[in-house]
C-alpha cells in the first residue's frame, strides 16, 4: 500500500484520522491523571488542568488505613512473582523431555496438554472453590482467603499454555550441543541446566513476563478465593474501593489506578516486541 | 517426605476424608515410581507441573460435572452426614426438665473439669467422664478441707472460684452428662438442665425419628428430611439429584429465559467484539503501514497504551467515565446538547457502553497482528493490481482482506473465544446489570454466560446455587471447547502433535 506519490491532503487525513483515534486513547488516561491531581475527590464540574493541583490523593494511598492499597499492591506483586517463577521453572521442566525425549506416552502426554487448554480454568470456578473450602478442614495455611491457595491455583492453570510455548521454543535449539556435552561426560540433567537452561533464557523471561502480567491482572478467581481485607489483590481492592462511588472517592481511586498500572505499563513496553511475537504465536492477552 | 505422608494420611484417615487420602497415595505413589524406576527417567521432569495440573485443572472439571448434578448450595452445603449429626445434637427440654446446680472443679494448668451437682431435693451427684455418680458411690477422695461443709477438692480436681467460671464457659458449655436417657446440659451460668434429645436416626431404615412427636422424616429426593405431611427440616443436604438442573435451566421458564437472553447475548458481544476491535485495529494498521510516515513510531507506542494497562484497571475507569450523574462521557455529550443517557440503567446503552469500553482495550491487539501480518504480503501483489488499474478499495477488497483474514483467522478465533469469556469487562463495569426484571435468578441485561454462572454461585444476598451454576459452566465448557478444537485443527496445531512422534 506504499504510495510514494500521495497528495498533502491525503497525507494530512491520515494524520488527521490517527489523531482523533489518539484522543479516544488518551481520553480516559488524560482525565483520570487530572482527577487524581484535583484535590476536591469529586468530578462535578472537573477541567482538565485542575485549578488548585495537588498531591493530596497520592499522599493518602500510601497512608490510608482503612483501605491499604500499597499492601494490595505489594500482595499481587507478591503473588505474580511467585507464581511466574515457580510456573516457569516446571514448564522449563515438563517441556524439555517432550522437546527431547522418546518414552511411551509422549504423544499422548502433548495431546492431553492441548487438550487441557481447550477448558479454561476460571469455568471451574465453582469447583475450585469448593475445592479449598474442603482442604481449610484439614489444612487451614492452604485454604480460603490464603494466598497460597491462590497461587497454587494460578500454577495449575499457567502451566498448560506455557509448556506448549516452552517446548516450540526448545525444538528450535539443535541437539548437537546437548550430543557434545554428553561426550564430555555430562548427565541429562547437566546438560538440561547447564546447556538448555542459558539458551532458553529468552523465552524464559518472555513466560515469566507474561505469567506476571497475567497473574496481576486476574481478578475472578482472587476475588472467589480471598475475603479478607489485608488478603485482597490490588483488582479485589481497587473494585471494593470504587464500587459505585465514583462520587466520593474519584481523586483517591484515581491516584491509586495510575499507580497500579505503571509497574505493567513499563513492563509491558520494555518487553513489547516479545509479548506481541508470543501471542502471535498463541494465546491471547488477559 | 514418605514420613510426613504417612503421618497426612493417618489424618486424613481418622477424619474419614477418603477422597482426599485416595489423591494423597497417588500422589506420593507417582512420586516414588517416577523417582525410583529409572524408565520413568521422563516424568521426573514432567511429574510437578502435571500434579498441579491435575488438580487445579483436571479435577476441577469432573468436580463441575458432578456438582452439576447436585442441589449443592445455600440451604443445601451440608453432606447427609453432617445435617444428621446436627439435628441429632438437638435437644429440648421436656415439662417435667430437672433443674441442677452446680459447682465447678478444674485440674490445675488441664481444661479438665469435675462437677459437683446438686438436684432440687438436695441429692448431690458428681460429674465425671460423662456420667452422674451419687456422691455417696463416688470413690475417690473427696475433701473439705476447712470442715465447713462446702468441698473443696473432688479427686484432685481443685474449687473454681466463681470468677474464674466464665473463663472457662464454651468448655463448660461443651460438658454432657447422662442421666436416664436425658442429657444433662449447661442452661445458664447457675443451672444445668436435663433435655431430651429432638431426633435418632435409625441408619437401617434410613430414618429420622423425631423423639418428641414420634414423627416420622423420610429423607426427600431434593435433599431435606420430610415428613409426611410436607414438613422438613433444615438445613438440608447435598444429595444427587439427577438431571433436574438440567431440566430446571432448559424447562422453568423463569429460568430458561434469562439464560436465553444471556446466550444469546453473549454471542451477540463476543461476535461484535472482534468485529469492531478488529475493524479498527486493521484499519490503524493500514494507516500505519507506510514506512515513510512521519510519527510514525510515536504514533505506534500511544496507541497501544491501552493494551499495556491492566485490564481490571482500565474497565474500573470507563465505569466512572460512564458514570450518568458525574462521568465525563455525559459530561461531554452536553456540549452536544445530548444529555442524561444512564449508561448503567438502560439496558441497550449499558451495552453500548460496553462495546465501546472493550473496543478501546482491544483494538491496540488487532493493530498489532495485522501490521504484522501486512508487512508479510508482497508488493508485487499490489504493483500487479496497480497495473489492472485497481482502485484502493477493490486492493483492500480483493488482497489485503482475504490475505489478512487467512494468516490471522485462529487469532479472532481465539479472540472470540476469549470475549466469549471476557468476565473482567463485564462484570467489573456494572455487575452484569441492569437486572432483567421478573428474573428468578439472577440474571442481568449484560450478563455473559460466564458473569452469570459467578452470581448464581457468589453473588451476595441472593444466597449460591453452586449446582445449577456448575450446569452453566458445563455449556460454556462445551461450546469454548468446540471453538477451541475447531481452531487447532484449523492451525494444525493437532498434526504438531502428530509431526513429533
Amino acid at each position: 500500500m506504499n504510495n510514494n506519490y500521495e497528495s498533502k491532503t491525503v497525507r494530512l487525513i491520515r494524520h488527521l484520522i490517527i489523531l482523533l483515534v489518539i484522543a479516544f486513547v488518551f481520553f480516559p488516561i488524560v482525565w483520570t491523571l487530572s482527577a487524581s491531581l484535583n484535590p476536591a475527590n469529586t468530578i462535578v464540574g472537573q477541567k482538565i488542568i485542575p485549578d488548585n493541583a495537588s498531591l493530596v490523593h497520592y499522599k493518602e494511598i500510601f497512608t490510608s488505613d482503612t483501605h491499604p492499597f500499597m499492601l494490595w499492591m505489594w500482595n499481587s506483586i507478591k503473588i505474580s512473582l511467585i507464581t511466574a517463577f515457580f510456573s516457569v521453572s516446571m514448564t522449563a521442566l515438563a517441556a524439555y523431555p517432550f522437546s527431547r525425549f522418546h518414552f511411551t506416552g509422549r504423544r499422548n502426554g502433548l495431546f492431553m496438554i492441548l487438550l487441557i487448554q481447550i477448558f479454561p480454568q476460571m469455568l471451574a470456578m465453582v469447583a475450585i472453590y469448593l475445592l479449598f473450602l474442603n482442604i481449610q478442614n484439614y489444612i487451614p495455611s492452604i485454604g480460603l482467603n490464603t494466598h497460597t491457595a491462590l497461587v497454587l491455583t494460578y500454577l495449575g492453570g499457567s502451566i498448560g499454555v506455557n509448556t506448549w510455548l516452552m517446548k516450540g521454543y526448545l525444538d528450535t535449539i539443535p541437539r548437537s550441543l546437548e550430543e557434545a556435552a554428553y561426550i564430555d561426560g555430562a548427565s541429562r540433567f547437566q546438560a538440561f541446566v547447564q546447556i538448555i537452561l542459558p539458551l532458553a533464557r529468552p523465552i524464559l523471561s518472555v513466560l515469566f513476563v507474561l505469567q506476571f502480567i497475567r497473574t496481576y491482572s486476574e481478578y475472578i478467581l482472587a476475588s472467589i478465593l480471598l475475603n479478607g481485607t489485608e488478603k485482597f489483590t490490588l483488582a479485589v481492592g481497587l473494585q471494593m474501593f470504587i464500587s459505585d462511588m465514583y462520587g466520593k472517592r474519584m481523586g483517591v481511586f484515581s491516584a491509586a489506578a495510575l499507580i497500579g498500572a505503571i509497574p505493567i505499563v513499563i513492563l509491558f513496553m520494555l518487553f513489547q516486541d516479545y509479548i506481541v511475537h508470543g501471542l502471535t504465536g498463541g494465546g491471547v492477552k488477559e | 517426605m514418605d514420613a510426613l505422608s504417612i503421618w497426612s494420611a493417618v489424618i486424613l484417615y481418622n477424619d474419614s476424608a477418603y477422597l482426599l487420602l485416595i489423591g494423597l497415595i497417588i500422589v506420593v505413589g507417582a512420586i516414588n515410581i517416577v523417582y525410583l524406576i529409572d524408565k520413568a527417567y521422563p516424568m521426573r521432569y514432567i511429574l510437578p507441573g502435571t500434579i498441579f495440573m491435575v488438580i487445579f485443572v483436571v479435577y476441577p472439571i469432573f468436580y463441575t460435572v458432578y456438582i452439576s448434578f447436585t442441589n449443592y448450595g445455600t440451604g443445601n452445603i451440608l453432606s447427609k452426614q453432617q445435617v444428621v449429626n446436627q439435628l441429632e445434637n438437638r435437644y429440648f427440654s421436656p415439662q417435667d426438665a430437672e433443674e441442677f446446680s452446680f459447682s465447678t472443679f478444674k485440674l490445675e494448668n488441664e481444661k479438665e473439669f469435675i462437677l459437683l451437682f446438686e438436684n432440687e431435693e438436695g441429692e448431690r451427684f458428681v460429674g465425671f467422664e460423662n456420667e452422674l455418680i451419687p456422691i455417696n458411690d463416688f470413690d475417690q477422695d473427696i475433701v473439705d478441707s476447712d470442715n465447713d461443709g462446702k468441698i473443696d477438692e473432688i479427686a484432685g480436681y481443685k474449687r473454681l472460684p466463681q470468677m474464674q467460671l466464665f473463663q472457662h464457659l464454651s468448655s463448660l458449655q461443651d460438658l454432657e452428662y447422662e442421666i436416664n436417657d436425658r442429657i444433662l446440659r449447661m442452661k445458664n451460668t447457675e443451672y444445668f438442665s436435663s433435655y431430651i434429645r429432638q431426633y435418632k436416626y435409625d441408619e437401617d431404615k434410613d430414618q429420622l425419628i423425631s423423639l418428641r412427636t414420634n414423627k416420622v422424616y423420610n429423607p426427600s429426593e431434593n435433599g431435606y428430611f420430610k415428613a409426611n405431611d410436607g414438613e422438613r427440616l433444615t438445613p438440608g443436604f447435598r444429595t444427587n439429584i439427577g438431571w433436574k438442573n438440567y431440566k430446571k435451566l432448559l424447562t422453568d421458564d423463569r429460568v430458561f429465559n434469562p439464560f436465553l437472553r444471556v446466550f444469546i447475548w453473549t454471542f451477540e458481544w463476543a461476535i461484535l467484539s472482534v468485529f469492531l476491535t478488529f475493524s479498527l485495529g486493521l484499519f490503524m494498521a493500514i494507516l500505519l503501514n507506510d514506512k515513510n510516515l512521519r510519527f510514525r513510531k510515536i504514533y505506534r507506542v500511544i496507541l497501544i497504551l491501552p493494551y499495556a494497562i491492566p485490564g481490571f484497571i482500565s474497565v474500573l475507569v470507563w465505569r466512572g467515565l460512564f458514570n450518568a450523574e458525574v462521568g465525563a462521557v455525559n459530561n461531554l455529550l452536553q456540549f452536544f446538547s445530548i444529555g442524561g443517557i444512564q449508561w448503567m440503567q438502560h439496558p441497550v446503552w449499558a451495552k453500548v457502553a460496553l462495546l465501546i469500553v472493550n473496543l478501546w482495550m482491544g483494538f491496540p491487539y488487532m493493530m498489532l497482528i495485522a501490521l504484522g501480518s501486512l508487512q508479510s504480503i508482497s508488493d508485487t501483489l499490489y504493483e500487479a493490481a496497480a497495473i489492472d488499474g485497481a482502485s484502493v478499495w477493490q486492493k483492500f477488497r480483493h488482497i489485503t482482506l482475504p490475505l489478512l483474514l487467512v494468516s490471522l483467522g485462529p487469532l479472532l478465533i481465539s479472540s472470540f473465544a476469549f470475549n466469549f469469556n471476557n468476565f473482567n469487562v463485564i462484570y467489573l463495569f456494572n455487575e452484569g446489570g441492569p437486572a432483567i426484571p421478573g428474573a428468578q435468578t439472577p440474571a442481568g441485561a449484560t450478563d455473559i454466560l460466564i458473569s452469570y454462572t459467578y452470581r448464581l454461585s457468589f453473588a451476595t444476598g441472593r444466597g449460591s446455587d453452586f449446582g445449577l451454576a456448575s450446569t452453566v459452566a458445563l455449556f460454556i465448557f462445551m461450546i469454548t471447547a468446540t471453538i477451541t478444537w475447531f481452531n487447532f485443527k484449523y492451525t494444525g496445531a493437532l498434526e504438531d502433535v502428530k509431526e513429533n512422534e
